[in-house]
Protein backbone atom coordinates (compact mmCIF):
# COMPACT_ATOMS: atom_id res chain seq x y z
CA UNK A 1 0.00 0.00 0.00
CA UNK A 2 1.55 3.38 -0.67
CA UNK A 3 2.47 5.67 2.44
CA UNK A 4 3.49 8.68 2.31
CA UNK A 5 3.71 11.77 4.76
CA UNK A 6 0.96 13.74 5.06
CA UNK A 7 3.25 17.19 4.74
CA UNK A 8 4.39 15.25 1.71
CA UNK A 9 0.98 15.12 0.34
CA UNK A 10 0.22 18.51 1.03
CA UNK A 11 3.46 20.32 -0.03
CA UNK A 12 3.21 18.32 -3.98
CA UNK A 13 -0.45 19.38 -4.00
CA UNK A 14 0.24 23.06 -3.13
CA UNK A 15 2.25 23.35 -5.89
CA UNK A 16 -0.27 21.22 -8.50
CA UNK A 17 -2.97 24.08 -7.20
CA UNK A 18 -0.69 26.52 -7.11
CA UNK A 19 0.22 25.67 -11.00
CA UNK A 20 -3.77 26.18 -11.98
CA UNK A 21 -4.03 29.29 -9.58
CA UNK A 22 -1.90 32.11 -9.82
CA UNK A 23 -3.68 34.20 -6.76
CA UNK A 24 -2.32 31.39 -4.52
CA UNK A 25 0.59 32.66 -2.41
CA UNK A 26 2.72 31.02 0.28
CA UNK A 27 3.17 32.07 3.51
CA UNK A 28 5.94 30.18 5.77
CA UNK A 29 7.67 31.01 9.21
CA UNK A 30 11.42 29.78 8.72
CA UNK A 31 9.55 25.94 8.31
CA UNK A 32 9.59 25.00 5.11
CA UNK A 33 11.61 22.07 5.17
CA UNK A 34 9.40 20.25 7.33
CA UNK A 35 5.96 21.59 6.43
CA UNK A 36 7.08 20.79 2.21
CA UNK A 37 6.17 24.14 1.16
CA UNK A 38 10.32 24.13 -0.14
CA UNK A 39 8.57 22.63 -2.98
CA UNK A 40 5.78 25.49 -3.67
CA UNK A 41 8.91 27.74 -3.32
CA UNK A 42 11.39 25.57 -5.39
CA UNK A 43 8.24 25.93 -8.17
CA UNK A 44 7.35 29.37 -7.65
CA UNK A 45 9.72 31.53 -6.41
CA UNK A 46 8.02 34.57 -6.28
CA UNK A 47 4.40 33.69 -5.09
CA UNK A 48 6.51 32.41 -1.56
CA UNK A 49 7.35 34.72 0.99
CA UNK A 50 9.32 33.86 4.26
CA UNK A 51 8.77 35.81 7.48
CA UNK A 52 11.12 34.30 9.45
CA UNK A 53 10.57 32.86 13.12
CA UNK A 54 7.57 35.31 13.75
CA UNK A 55 3.87 34.05 13.26
CA UNK A 56 2.06 36.81 13.88
CA UNK A 57 3.52 39.05 11.80
CA UNK A 58 2.80 36.11 8.68
CA UNK A 59 -0.59 35.53 9.97
CA UNK A 60 -1.42 39.41 9.69
CA UNK A 61 0.22 39.88 6.53
CA UNK A 62 -1.78 37.16 4.96
CA UNK A 63 -4.78 38.79 6.08
CA UNK A 64 -3.45 41.98 3.96
CA UNK A 65 -2.79 39.40 1.24
CA UNK A 66 -6.33 38.36 1.25
CA UNK A 67 -7.63 41.53 1.54
CA UNK A 68 -5.82 42.89 -2.18
CA UNK A 69 -7.48 39.40 -3.83
CA UNK A 70 -4.82 36.96 -3.50
CA UNK A 71 -5.60 33.23 -1.61
CA UNK A 72 -2.33 33.36 0.96
CA UNK A 73 -1.68 29.65 2.12
CA UNK A 74 -0.13 30.28 5.98
CA UNK A 75 2.04 27.56 6.55
CA UNK A 76 3.92 26.40 9.84
CA UNK A 77 3.29 24.19 12.99
CA UNK A 78 -0.62 23.81 13.77
CA UNK A 79 0.48 25.21 17.97
CA UNK A 80 1.76 28.28 16.61
CA UNK A 81 -0.92 29.05 14.02
CA UNK A 82 -3.86 28.56 16.98
CA UNK A 83 -1.80 30.02 20.43
CA UNK A 84 1.29 32.03 18.76
CA UNK A 85 -0.59 33.95 16.28
CA UNK A 86 -4.23 33.21 17.88
CA UNK A 87 -5.14 37.16 18.48
CA UNK A 88 -4.21 37.38 15.00
CA UNK A 89 -5.96 34.36 13.79
CA UNK A 90 -9.04 35.60 15.36
CA UNK A 91 -8.92 39.58 14.34
CA UNK A 92 -7.78 39.68 10.74
CA UNK A 93 -8.42 36.52 9.74
CA UNK A 94 -11.72 35.43 11.37
CA UNK A 95 -13.28 38.57 12.36
CA UNK A 96 -11.86 39.89 9.07
CA UNK A 97 -13.41 36.99 7.10
CA UNK A 98 -10.03 36.81 5.34
CA UNK A 99 -9.93 34.07 2.60
CA UNK A 100 -6.86 33.12 4.33
CA UNK A 101 -5.64 29.51 4.63
CA UNK A 102 -4.08 28.22 7.65
CA UNK A 103 -2.61 24.77 7.59
CA UNK A 104 -1.28 23.82 10.62
CA UNK A 105 1.49 20.70 9.96
CA UNK A 106 2.61 18.42 13.07
CA UNK A 107 -0.42 18.57 14.40
CA UNK A 108 -1.20 16.15 17.58
CA UNK A 109 1.20 14.27 18.71
CA UNK A 110 2.95 13.57 15.60
CA UNK A 111 5.86 15.67 15.90
CA UNK A 112 6.36 12.90 18.82
CA UNK A 113 10.37 13.01 19.77
CA UNK A 114 10.35 17.05 20.46
CA UNK A 115 7.98 16.41 23.01
CA UNK A 116 5.20 18.59 24.60
CA UNK A 117 6.80 22.12 23.45
CA UNK A 118 5.84 21.25 19.49
CA UNK A 119 2.69 18.81 19.86
CA UNK A 120 -0.37 20.48 19.54
CA UNK A 121 -3.09 18.95 21.25
CA UNK A 122 -4.95 22.23 21.82
CA UNK A 123 -5.56 23.51 18.28
CA UNK A 124 -9.05 22.16 17.79
CA UNK A 125 -10.30 23.50 21.12
CA UNK A 126 -9.17 27.33 19.57
CA UNK A 127 -10.02 26.88 16.26
CA UNK A 128 -13.68 25.94 16.17
CA UNK A 129 -14.16 28.24 19.41
CA UNK A 130 -13.48 31.37 16.84
CA UNK A 131 -16.50 32.57 14.73
CA UNK A 132 -16.62 32.19 10.73
CA UNK A 133 -13.67 29.59 10.85
CA UNK A 134 -13.55 26.03 9.10
CA UNK A 135 -11.79 22.97 10.58
CA UNK A 136 -10.54 20.30 9.11
CA UNK A 137 -8.53 17.50 9.66
CA UNK A 138 -8.17 14.68 6.47
CA UNK A 139 -7.76 11.20 7.38
CA UNK A 140 -5.71 9.53 3.89
CA UNK A 141 -3.40 10.69 0.78
CA UNK A 142 -6.85 11.13 -1.53
CA UNK A 143 -8.82 12.95 1.05
CA UNK A 144 -5.70 15.65 2.02
CA UNK A 145 -5.64 16.36 -1.51
CA UNK A 146 -9.25 17.24 -1.62
CA UNK A 147 -9.17 18.73 1.47
CA UNK A 148 -6.47 21.19 0.10
CA UNK A 149 -8.35 21.69 -3.11
CA UNK A 150 -11.83 22.37 -1.66
CA UNK A 151 -10.22 24.69 1.13
CA UNK A 152 -8.79 26.70 -1.49
CA UNK A 153 -12.19 26.56 -3.41
CA UNK A 154 -14.04 27.64 -0.30
CA UNK A 155 -14.70 31.69 0.39
CA UNK A 156 -13.62 32.63 3.97
CA UNK A 157 -11.62 31.48 6.77
CA UNK A 158 -10.04 27.75 6.81
CA UNK A 159 -8.13 25.61 9.47
CA UNK A 160 -6.64 22.74 7.73
CA UNK A 161 -4.96 20.14 10.48
CA UNK A 162 -2.45 18.10 9.06
CA UNK A 163 0.72 15.42 10.90
CA UNK A 164 4.09 15.17 9.93
CA UNK A 165 3.93 11.44 9.42
CA UNK A 166 2.92 9.06 7.04
CA UNK A 167 -0.65 8.52 6.22
CA UNK A 168 -1.62 5.68 3.34
CA UNK A 169 -4.01 5.76 0.42
CA UNK A 170 -7.15 3.87 1.51
CA UNK A 171 -9.63 6.39 -0.80
CA UNK A 172 -10.09 5.79 -4.43
CA UNK A 173 -10.71 9.11 -6.62
CA UNK A 174 -14.50 8.77 -6.48
CA UNK A 175 -13.69 9.44 -2.36
CA UNK A 176 -17.52 11.82 -1.77
CA UNK A 177 -14.99 14.65 0.23
CA UNK A 178 -17.01 18.08 0.72
CA UNK A 179 -16.52 20.44 3.33
CA UNK A 180 -19.05 19.53 6.39
CA UNK A 181 -20.21 16.36 4.91
CA UNK A 182 -18.87 13.27 7.39
CA UNK A 183 -18.27 10.45 5.80
CA UNK A 184 -19.63 6.66 6.33
CA UNK A 185 -16.82 4.55 5.61
CA UNK A 186 -18.06 1.40 7.52
CA UNK A 187 -21.57 0.28 8.14
CA UNK A 188 -22.42 -0.80 11.36
CA UNK A 189 -25.32 -0.79 13.70
CA UNK A 190 -23.92 -1.75 17.94
CA UNK A 191 -21.76 1.63 18.14
CA UNK A 192 -20.89 4.35 15.87
CA UNK A 193 -16.96 5.48 16.21
CA UNK A 194 -16.54 8.74 14.72
CA UNK A 195 -12.58 9.38 13.86
CA UNK A 196 -11.23 12.68 12.47
CA UNK A 197 -7.87 12.91 10.96
CA UNK A 198 -5.26 10.00 10.72
CA UNK A 199 -6.52 8.65 13.18
CA UNK A 200 -9.22 6.95 10.79
CA UNK A 201 -7.68 3.97 10.20
CA UNK A 202 -7.14 3.47 13.62
CA UNK A 203 -10.79 3.70 13.69
CA UNK A 204 -11.56 1.31 11.37
CA UNK A 205 -8.82 -1.45 12.40
CA UNK A 206 -10.80 -1.42 15.79
CA UNK A 207 -14.17 -1.61 14.35
CA UNK A 208 -12.21 -4.83 12.57
CA UNK A 209 -11.66 -6.52 16.26
CA UNK A 210 -15.02 -5.60 17.26
CA UNK A 211 -16.80 -6.79 14.61
CA UNK A 212 -14.69 -10.24 15.28
CA UNK A 213 -16.12 -10.40 18.84
CA UNK A 214 -19.86 -10.06 17.14
CA UNK A 215 -20.26 -6.37 17.18
CA UNK A 216 -21.06 -4.12 14.56
CA UNK A 217 -19.33 -0.90 14.44
CA UNK A 218 -20.07 2.09 12.21
CA UNK A 219 -17.00 4.13 11.34
CA UNK A 220 -17.49 8.01 10.46
CA UNK A 221 -14.45 9.81 8.93
CA UNK A 222 -15.65 13.27 10.32
CA UNK A 223 -12.77 15.34 8.82
CA UNK A 224 -14.62 18.53 8.89
CA UNK A 225 -15.10 19.43 12.84
CA UNK A 226 -16.58 22.86 11.65
CA UNK A 227 -18.96 22.79 10.46
CA UNK A 228 -19.94 19.79 12.22
CA UNK A 229 -22.33 17.24 10.11
CA UNK A 230 -24.81 17.36 12.50
CA UNK A 231 -27.49 15.18 10.56
CA UNK A 232 -24.81 12.36 10.15
CA UNK A 233 -24.35 12.11 13.71
CA UNK A 234 -28.42 12.15 14.65
CA UNK A 235 -28.69 9.48 12.19
CA UNK A 236 -25.53 7.10 13.87
CA UNK A 237 -26.94 8.21 17.05
CA UNK A 238 -30.75 6.86 16.60
CA UNK A 239 -29.30 4.21 14.24
CA UNK A 240 -26.61 2.38 16.74
CA UNK A 241 -27.53 4.33 20.36
CA UNK A 242 -23.70 5.11 21.55
CA UNK A 243 -20.70 6.91 19.92
CA UNK A 244 -17.32 7.06 20.23
CA UNK A 245 -15.36 10.01 19.23
CA UNK A 246 -11.44 9.15 18.47
CA UNK A 247 -8.64 12.35 18.04
CA UNK A 248 -5.20 13.16 18.10
CA UNK A 249 -6.06 15.95 20.20
CA UNK A 250 -7.32 17.08 23.92
CA UNK A 251 -10.64 15.63 25.19
CA UNK A 252 -11.12 19.17 26.21
CA UNK A 253 -12.51 21.09 23.39
CA UNK A 254 -12.01 18.73 20.03
CA UNK A 255 -14.20 16.11 18.15
CA UNK A 256 -15.51 14.89 21.61
CA UNK A 257 -16.80 17.82 22.91
CA UNK A 258 -18.50 18.82 19.43
CA UNK A 259 -19.99 15.69 18.89
CA UNK A 260 -21.25 15.44 22.76
CA UNK A 261 -22.38 19.28 22.34
CA UNK A 262 -24.11 18.54 19.03
CA UNK A 263 -26.12 15.07 20.00
CA UNK A 264 -26.86 16.16 23.90
CA UNK A 265 -29.17 18.82 22.26
CA UNK A 266 -31.06 16.23 19.90
CA UNK A 267 -30.73 12.38 20.88
CA UNK A 268 -28.54 12.16 24.15
CA UNK A 269 -26.74 9.13 23.77
CA UNK A 270 -23.75 7.29 25.37
CA UNK A 271 -20.79 9.23 24.00
CA UNK A 272 -16.86 7.83 25.14
CA UNK A 273 -14.27 10.19 24.12
CA UNK A 274 -11.00 8.69 23.26
CA UNK A 275 -8.27 11.71 22.57
CA UNK A 276 -5.63 12.87 25.22
CA UNK A 277 -6.10 12.98 28.22
CA UNK A 278 -5.87 16.47 29.92
CA UNK A 279 -2.42 16.60 30.07
CA UNK A 280 0.59 17.92 27.88
CA UNK A 281 2.30 15.75 25.25
CA UNK A 282 5.68 13.92 25.86
CA UNK A 283 8.99 12.84 23.80
CA UNK A 284 8.99 9.36 22.74
CA UNK A 285 7.93 7.09 19.86
CA UNK A 286 4.75 8.14 17.98
CA UNK A 287 3.42 4.45 18.62
CA UNK A 288 4.15 4.42 22.16
CA UNK A 289 3.15 7.69 22.96
CA UNK A 290 -0.10 7.57 20.91
CA UNK A 291 -0.71 4.31 23.43
CA UNK A 292 -0.27 6.30 26.32
CA UNK A 293 -2.48 8.61 25.44
CA UNK A 294 -5.03 5.42 24.75
CA UNK A 295 -5.20 6.14 20.97
CA UNK A 296 -4.85 2.35 20.01
CA UNK A 297 -6.78 0.02 18.12
CA UNK A 298 -7.24 -2.55 21.51
CA UNK A 299 -8.18 0.83 23.87
CA UNK A 300 -10.58 2.29 21.11
CA UNK A 301 -12.30 -1.44 20.42
CA UNK A 302 -12.64 -1.11 24.48
CA UNK A 303 -14.29 2.33 24.50
CA UNK A 304 -16.35 0.98 22.45
CA UNK A 305 -17.49 -1.93 23.95
CA UNK A 306 -17.91 0.17 27.21
CA UNK A 307 -20.31 2.48 25.21
CA UNK A 308 -22.26 -0.73 23.54
CA UNK A 309 -22.40 -1.92 27.75
CA UNK A 310 -24.00 1.88 28.78
CA UNK A 311 -26.99 1.40 26.46
CA UNK A 312 -28.01 -1.25 28.51
CA UNK A 313 -31.00 0.36 31.18
CA UNK B 1 1.63 74.85 0.58
CA UNK B 2 -0.50 78.42 0.56
CA UNK B 3 -1.17 80.37 3.58
CA UNK B 4 -4.80 79.98 2.88
CA UNK B 5 -4.78 76.66 1.78
CA UNK B 6 -3.22 75.60 5.26
CA UNK B 7 -5.89 77.74 7.43
CA UNK B 8 -8.33 75.99 5.07
CA UNK B 9 -7.18 72.47 6.13
CA UNK B 10 -6.52 73.84 10.25
CA UNK B 11 -10.41 74.88 10.09
CA UNK B 12 -11.34 71.36 8.40
CA UNK B 13 -9.79 69.93 11.30
CA UNK B 14 -11.41 72.16 13.99
CA UNK B 15 -14.84 70.67 12.45
CA UNK B 16 -13.48 66.96 12.43
CA UNK B 17 -12.61 67.71 16.56
CA UNK B 18 -15.97 68.98 16.59
CA UNK B 19 -17.24 66.03 15.55
CA UNK B 20 -15.31 63.23 17.04
CA UNK B 21 -16.04 65.04 20.43
CA UNK B 22 -19.79 64.99 19.50
CA UNK B 23 -19.62 61.37 18.47
CA UNK B 24 -18.05 60.05 21.39
CA UNK B 25 -19.90 62.02 23.89
CA UNK B 26 -23.38 60.90 22.21
CA UNK B 27 -21.86 57.27 22.33
CA UNK B 28 -20.86 57.57 26.11
CA UNK B 29 -17.82 55.72 25.41
CA UNK B 30 -15.03 55.79 23.12
CA UNK B 31 -11.19 57.25 22.57
CA UNK B 32 -10.85 61.07 22.93
CA UNK B 33 -7.27 61.58 23.28
CA UNK B 34 -5.97 59.55 20.72
CA UNK B 35 -8.80 60.60 18.27
CA UNK B 36 -7.48 64.39 18.70
CA UNK B 37 -4.15 63.48 18.52
CA UNK B 38 -4.21 61.47 14.82
CA UNK B 39 -6.86 64.47 13.22
CA UNK B 40 -4.37 66.48 10.81
CA UNK B 41 -2.29 62.94 10.07
CA UNK B 42 -5.55 61.42 8.82
CA UNK B 43 -7.08 64.49 7.31
CA UNK B 44 -4.77 65.08 5.09
CA UNK B 45 -3.48 61.61 4.08
CA UNK B 46 -7.59 61.53 2.76
CA UNK B 47 -7.81 64.72 1.57
CA UNK B 48 -3.99 65.35 -0.02
CA UNK B 49 -1.78 62.16 -0.05
CA UNK B 50 -4.23 58.98 -0.65
CA UNK B 51 -5.51 58.04 -4.52
CA UNK B 52 -8.84 56.42 -3.28
CA UNK B 53 -12.47 57.07 -4.90
CA UNK B 54 -15.19 57.43 -2.24
CA UNK B 55 -17.68 56.59 -4.70
CA UNK B 56 -15.98 53.24 -5.62
CA UNK B 57 -14.48 52.10 -2.45
CA UNK B 58 -13.03 48.93 -3.90
CA UNK B 59 -11.03 50.71 -7.05
CA UNK B 60 -8.71 47.97 -7.10
CA UNK B 61 -5.67 50.48 -8.20
CA UNK B 62 -6.43 52.93 -4.89
CA UNK B 63 -4.14 53.35 -2.03
CA UNK B 64 -4.92 51.32 1.15
CA UNK B 65 -4.76 52.94 4.60
CA UNK B 66 -4.73 50.97 8.08
CA UNK B 67 -5.55 52.55 11.53
CA UNK B 68 -3.66 50.20 13.41
CA UNK B 69 -4.46 52.11 15.96
CA UNK B 70 -7.64 51.15 15.60
CA UNK B 71 -9.30 52.64 18.93
CA UNK B 72 -8.59 56.15 16.83
CA UNK B 73 -12.00 55.01 15.21
CA UNK B 74 -13.67 58.05 15.56
CA UNK B 75 -11.72 60.41 13.85
CA UNK B 76 -11.48 57.80 10.95
CA UNK B 77 -14.80 57.53 10.81
CA UNK B 78 -15.72 61.47 10.47
CA UNK B 79 -12.79 61.72 7.65
CA UNK B 80 -14.15 59.12 5.78
CA UNK B 81 -17.30 60.51 6.15
CA UNK B 82 -16.39 63.97 4.92
CA UNK B 83 -14.27 62.15 2.08
CA UNK B 84 -17.95 61.21 0.96
CA UNK B 85 -17.61 57.23 1.98
CA UNK B 86 -20.44 57.42 3.57
CA UNK B 87 -23.12 59.99 4.99
CA UNK B 88 -22.23 61.82 7.98
CA UNK B 89 -25.57 60.61 8.92
CA UNK B 90 -24.54 57.10 10.52
CA UNK B 91 -21.74 59.18 12.95
CA UNK B 92 -23.97 59.73 15.88
CA UNK B 93 -24.96 55.84 15.87
CA UNK B 94 -21.20 55.10 16.97
CA UNK B 95 -20.72 52.47 19.14
CA UNK B 96 -24.99 51.65 18.83
CA UNK B 97 -26.65 48.35 18.73
CA UNK B 98 -26.70 47.63 15.49
CA UNK B 99 -24.55 50.50 13.77
CA UNK B 100 -22.01 49.62 11.40
CA UNK B 101 -19.78 52.20 12.86
CA UNK B 102 -18.29 49.42 15.73
CA UNK B 103 -16.07 50.87 18.32
CA UNK B 104 -13.52 49.81 16.69
CA UNK B 105 -13.07 49.49 13.18
CA UNK B 106 -14.61 46.79 10.94
CA UNK B 107 -13.83 46.34 7.16
CA UNK B 108 -16.75 43.97 6.64
CA UNK B 109 -19.28 46.85 7.76
CA UNK B 110 -17.85 50.59 6.95
CA UNK B 111 -17.02 51.46 3.17
CA UNK B 112 -13.32 52.55 3.20
CA UNK B 113 -12.61 51.11 5.91
CA UNK B 114 -9.48 48.71 4.30
CA UNK B 115 -8.51 46.25 7.46
CA UNK B 116 -10.21 45.46 11.03
CA UNK B 117 -8.04 46.44 14.04
CA UNK B 118 -8.25 47.03 17.58
CA UNK B 119 -6.17 44.53 19.04
CA UNK B 120 -3.02 46.40 18.84
CA UNK B 121 0.24 46.21 16.65
CA UNK B 122 -0.93 44.23 13.85
CA UNK B 123 -1.55 46.95 11.04
CA UNK B 124 1.38 47.10 9.92
CA UNK B 125 1.62 43.37 9.20
CA UNK B 126 -1.34 43.72 7.17
CA UNK B 127 0.24 46.33 5.46
CA UNK B 128 2.87 44.21 4.28
CA UNK B 129 0.77 42.04 2.70
CA UNK B 130 -1.11 44.66 1.07
CA UNK B 131 2.05 45.83 -0.33
CA UNK B 132 3.30 42.49 -1.67
CA UNK B 133 0.15 41.71 -3.18
CA UNK B 134 0.06 45.06 -5.12
CA UNK B 135 4.09 44.81 -6.05
CA UNK B 136 3.08 41.26 -7.29
CA UNK B 137 0.21 41.98 -9.54
CA UNK B 138 1.94 45.04 -11.01
CA UNK B 139 -0.16 47.66 -9.36
CA UNK B 140 1.22 51.04 -8.50
CA UNK B 141 -1.08 51.35 -5.42
CA UNK B 142 0.91 52.50 -2.01
CA UNK B 143 0.07 51.16 1.48
CA UNK B 144 0.31 53.61 4.67
CA UNK B 145 -0.23 52.38 8.49
CA UNK B 146 -1.27 54.66 11.31
CA UNK B 147 0.31 53.63 14.79
CA UNK B 148 0.32 55.09 17.87
CA UNK B 149 3.44 55.56 20.06
CA UNK B 150 2.27 52.90 22.67
CA UNK B 151 1.10 50.60 20.30
CA UNK B 152 5.16 50.09 20.15
CA UNK B 153 4.97 48.02 22.74
CA UNK B 154 3.68 45.25 20.55
CA UNK B 155 6.56 43.26 19.99
CA UNK B 156 4.59 41.91 16.35
CA UNK B 157 5.25 46.02 15.38
CA UNK B 158 9.45 44.51 15.34
CA UNK B 159 8.73 41.69 13.59
CA UNK B 160 7.04 43.54 10.86
CA UNK B 161 9.66 46.18 10.74
CA UNK B 162 12.20 43.61 10.17
CA UNK B 163 9.96 41.93 7.07
CA UNK B 164 8.91 45.06 5.71
CA UNK B 165 12.92 46.46 5.08
CA UNK B 166 13.32 42.21 4.25
CA UNK B 167 11.07 42.88 0.85
CA UNK B 168 12.17 46.17 0.20
CA UNK B 169 8.47 47.98 0.26
CA UNK B 170 8.71 51.42 -0.48
CA UNK B 171 5.75 50.94 -1.40
CA UNK B 172 4.63 51.13 2.23
CA UNK B 173 4.48 54.36 5.01
CA UNK B 174 4.23 54.02 8.64
CA UNK B 175 3.00 57.04 10.32
CA UNK B 176 3.07 57.02 13.94
CA UNK B 177 1.57 59.46 16.10
CA UNK B 178 4.13 59.87 19.24
CA UNK B 179 1.63 61.41 21.37
CA UNK B 180 3.51 60.52 24.69
CA UNK B 181 0.66 59.02 26.59
CA UNK B 182 -0.37 55.50 26.88
CA UNK B 183 -3.75 54.42 28.82
CA UNK B 184 -1.97 54.18 32.24
CA UNK B 185 0.64 56.85 31.57
CA UNK B 186 2.77 58.82 29.62
CA UNK B 187 4.93 56.26 27.26
CA UNK B 188 8.11 57.12 29.17
CA UNK B 189 6.13 55.72 32.68
CA UNK B 190 4.55 52.19 31.07
CA UNK B 191 7.34 51.50 28.50
CA UNK B 192 10.23 53.43 27.79
CA UNK B 193 10.67 54.03 24.16
CA UNK B 194 13.87 55.62 24.35
CA UNK B 195 15.14 57.26 20.79
CA UNK B 196 12.29 56.09 18.53
CA UNK B 197 14.07 57.43 15.78
CA UNK B 198 16.92 55.37 16.14
CA UNK B 199 15.25 52.52 16.27
CA UNK B 200 13.22 52.44 12.90
CA UNK B 201 16.97 53.53 11.54
CA UNK B 202 18.29 50.85 12.91
CA UNK B 203 15.81 48.42 11.38
CA UNK B 204 16.71 50.16 8.38
CA UNK B 205 13.79 52.57 7.45
CA UNK B 206 14.21 55.75 6.09
CA UNK B 207 12.92 58.02 8.91
CA UNK B 208 11.41 61.77 8.85
CA UNK B 209 10.42 63.53 12.04
CA UNK B 210 7.80 67.00 12.02
CA UNK B 211 5.54 68.39 14.52
CA UNK B 212 1.89 66.53 13.85
CA UNK B 213 -0.25 69.23 13.91
CA UNK B 214 1.64 71.98 12.05
CA UNK B 215 0.33 71.22 8.90
CA UNK B 216 2.74 72.83 6.48
CA UNK B 217 5.21 70.58 8.00
CA UNK B 218 3.18 67.52 8.07
CA UNK B 219 1.96 67.82 5.09
CA UNK B 220 5.52 67.94 3.46
CA UNK B 221 6.70 64.94 5.58
CA UNK B 222 3.27 62.78 4.10
CA UNK B 223 4.44 63.97 1.06
CA UNK B 224 7.86 61.98 0.97
CA UNK B 225 6.20 59.28 3.20
CA UNK B 226 3.97 58.40 0.05
CA UNK B 227 5.50 59.99 -2.86
CA UNK B 228 8.44 58.57 -5.60
CA UNK B 229 10.58 56.28 -3.56
CA UNK B 230 13.62 57.18 -2.64
CA UNK B 231 15.28 53.99 -2.16
CA UNK B 232 14.42 50.16 -1.78
CA UNK B 233 13.23 51.02 1.64
CA UNK B 234 9.92 51.60 3.77
CA UNK B 235 9.43 54.65 5.03
CA UNK B 236 7.92 55.93 8.69
CA UNK B 237 7.36 59.63 9.29
CA UNK B 238 7.37 59.87 13.21
CA UNK B 239 4.74 62.64 14.05
CA UNK B 240 4.99 63.99 17.22
CA UNK B 241 1.55 65.04 18.51
CA UNK B 242 -0.32 65.67 21.98
CA UNK B 243 -3.06 63.45 22.75
CA UNK B 244 -6.29 64.85 23.47
CA UNK B 245 -5.09 68.04 21.36
CA UNK B 246 -7.35 70.90 20.93
CA UNK B 247 -8.64 70.48 24.56
CA UNK B 248 -6.73 71.99 26.81
CA UNK B 249 -7.94 69.76 29.77
CA UNK B 250 -7.89 66.91 27.77
CA UNK B 251 -4.99 67.57 26.15
CA UNK B 252 -0.97 65.21 27.42
CA UNK B 253 -4.01 63.74 30.01
CA UNK B 254 -3.79 60.00 30.04
CA UNK B 255 -7.29 59.75 32.04
CA UNK B 256 -8.77 61.40 28.56
CA UNK B 257 -7.48 57.86 26.58
CA UNK B 258 -10.62 56.67 27.47
CA UNK B 259 -12.82 58.18 29.42
CA UNK B 260 -16.81 59.16 29.24
CA UNK B 261 -17.28 62.42 27.99
CA UNK B 262 -19.34 64.93 30.94
CA UNK B 263 -21.99 67.25 30.19
CA UNK B 264 -20.09 70.04 31.71
CA UNK B 265 -16.95 68.73 30.12
CA UNK B 266 -18.42 68.91 26.65
CA UNK B 267 -19.87 72.00 27.12
CA UNK B 268 -16.07 73.34 27.60
CA UNK B 269 -14.29 71.09 24.94
CA UNK B 270 -17.19 72.36 22.48
CA UNK B 271 -16.72 76.23 23.58
CA UNK B 272 -12.82 75.69 23.29
CA UNK B 273 -13.44 74.38 19.95
CA UNK B 274 -15.59 77.09 18.22
CA UNK B 275 -18.58 75.82 18.01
Amino acid sequence: MTAKPQRLVFGEELVALGEANERIVVLDADVCSSTQTKLFKARFPGRFFTFGIAEANMVSAAAGFAASGCIPVVSTFALFIALRAGDQVRAQVAYAGANVKLVGGYAGLSDYADGASHQSVEDIAVMRAIPNMTVIAPSDITETRMALRAAIAHDGPVFLRLSREAVTEDYGPDHPFAIGKGIAVREGTDVTIVATGTLVPCALRAAGLLNAGGVSARVIDMHTIKPLDEELLVRAARDTGALVTVEEHSVLGGLGSAVCEALCARVPVPVLRCGIPDRFGESGSYAEILTRAGLDDTSICSAALRAVEMKRP
Amino acid sequence: MTRPEAARLARECRSLRNTIVDMIHAAQSGHTGGSLSCVEILWLLYARHLRVKPDDPAWPDRDRFILSKGHAAPALYAVLAARGFFGADALPTLRRTGSMLQGHPDMRKVPGVEMSTGSLGMGISAGIGMALAARLAGRDSRVCVLVGDGELNEGQIWEALMAARKYELSNLAVIVDKNDVQLDGTTQEVMPLLDVRAKFGSFGWAVRECDGHDIPRLDAALRWATGAAAGPVPRVVIACTVKGKGVSFMEGKSEWHGKQIGAEDYRAAKEELGK
